[in-house]
């Protein structure tokens, strides 16, 4: 720049009057973001609990009570948070016996486009997927959002997911197949015309519970016994 | 907005009353002789896709409002400090703070309202509604006038917006924000909270707003 001082000179002052009032309008907006998100962050962070708390009867029908745990490193469940390190989290339901009737489990992944975040029911006791609910989603309206009709739900009445017999992995890993062509209790009925995010949806709860649904299983004990004796 | 306060003739008589009436006249516009969805017929992708049901018409349209209101202020506040090669970019960036902001705001008040406009929220940045004031309007007036400009569109959409949703959750749905408002016998229209419902909806309003206004027109 320097070196072509007369060449450069007009130009510059509008570049720089245009960053400088670019840069300005930048600071003003994320001084307005910043200040929003500190005075929502705590009522947001409530709803979202609320929400979630809601989610998890939705997908475990028959509850009258949650208990969380965390998911603690080399496989094992603790009752309260530890380290500082945010953990996974997975809610068990007792019905009002104290009778354990399921577990729900979030995952999330990548979606179409977004985040998706999903928090599905397992029930322990048939080794069966028994319910599912959508938590995040910014998938294209009218097209993503239909795995949030009573049609897709309906893949999520029993899942099969059972284990192998020493307990370490799924049978038959769960599969997304195309719409109408289901024949095996471990398919999912993909959507036609939203595949992307029904695969997603598929890869999500996968994943998820390839990883967490063996851990229960070591923790079953824990999990059962929880809510019986004392409280 | 100096308008001339003091004259002998009639006609400038009138002026100096225009400094209140132009006020109420920036407001009034956009509710009804130049409402967004039903006269300037802007903005249609939220205004058929959100209006499935009056609460989402009205939440979606008080969302609008929101951010129009508060960029037409800070885009006519920085109106001559925005140089004219960057001021659509300057105005984006001012409307997406301001739907950020709101989706915020949302969040907080309610998530179930948050999910059932899922991705509209985001995409107030670009309707053009809100685009098309700042450059047509913010950009050119003084803070005052394009608050209550800001305010009067916003106002009108959600008006337009309502009309809609209102429509179509009685007949797709039987209820009106969510109370039963048809006997248990009634059939619902499903096809009204479908995506063609909404076209169906909106091109009956035109037809009664057009039909008003040539009606009017003629009696002139």
């Amino acid at each position: 720049m320097s070196e072509h001082p007369t060449l450069d000179q007009p130009r510059s002052t509008g570049d720089k009057k245009m960053l400088i009032s670019m840069t300005a309008i930048g600071v003003i907006c994320a001084f307005f973001i910043v200040i929003t998100h500190q005075g929502t962050l705590d009522k947001i962070a409530k709803n979202k609990a609320e929400a979630l708390d809601r989610a998890v009867y939705k997908v475990l029908p028959g509850i009258s009570k949650i208990t969380p745990f965390y998911v603690g490193t080399e496989g094992k469940l603790e009752e309260k948070p530890f380290g500082d390190k945010p953990q996974q989290k997975i809610y068990a339901g007792y019905d009002s016996t104290g009778v354990l009737k399921g577990i729900a489990i979030q995952g999330s992944g990548k979606g179409y486009g977004e985040l998706l975040s999903l928090l599905y029911g397992y029930d322990p006791n048939t080794q069966k997927l028994i319910g599912f609910y959508v938590l995040e989603s910014k998938e294209t309206p009218g097209i993503g959002d239909k795995i949030e009709k009573e049609s897709f739900l309906a893949n999520f009445k029993a899942l099969d997911v059972s284990l192998t017999d020493d307990h370490n992995k799924i049978k038959n890993p769960i599969t997304v197949v195309k719409q109408g062509k289901k024949s095996n209790p471990w398919e999912i009925d993909g959507i036609s015309g939203a595949t992307i995010t029904s695969r997603a949806v598929g890869e999500i709860v996968r994943t998820s519970s390839e990883k967490t649904l063996p851990l229960i299983f070591k923790n079953k004990k824990i999990l059962e016994t929880q809510n019986n004796g004392q409280k | 907005m100096n308008p001339p306060t003091h004259s002998n003739q009639p006609d400038k008589g009138f002026f100096s009353q225009l400094a209140n009436s132009k006020s109420a006249d920036e407001f009034v516009k956009g509710l009804w002789r130049d409402n967004p969805v039903f006269v300037q017929v802007l903005g249609m992708c939220p205004t058929l896709a959100v209006s499935n049901s009056a609460t989402n018409a009205v939440s979606m349209g008080l969302a609008t409002t929101f951010v129009l209101t508060m960029s037409n202020v800070l885009i006519s506040m920085l109106r001559n400090f925005i140089p004219k090669q960057v001021r659509i970019a300057s105005y984006v960036l001012i409307i997406a703070t301001f739907v950020t902001i709101t989706d915020y705001m949302i969040q907080a008040i309610s998530i179930d309202i948050h999910k059932s406009l899922g991705a509209f929220i985001a995409l107030i940045v670009v309707n053009c509604v809100i685009l098309g004031r700042a450059e047509a309007f913010a950009s050119k007036n003084t803070v005052g006038f394009s608050f209550l400009d800001g305010l009067g569109m916003g106002l009108g959409f959600t008006f337009g917006l309502f009309c809609i949703g209102t429509v179509r959750e009685i007949l797709g749905n039987g209820t009106f924000f969510a109370m039963q408002v048809m006997p248990e016998s009634f059939e619902k229209w499903v096809i009204m909270v479908l995506p063609p419902g909404g076209f169906f909806t909106l091109a009956l309003w035109l037809l009664i707003f057009k039909g008003y206004k040539l009606k009017k027109a003629a009696h002139e």
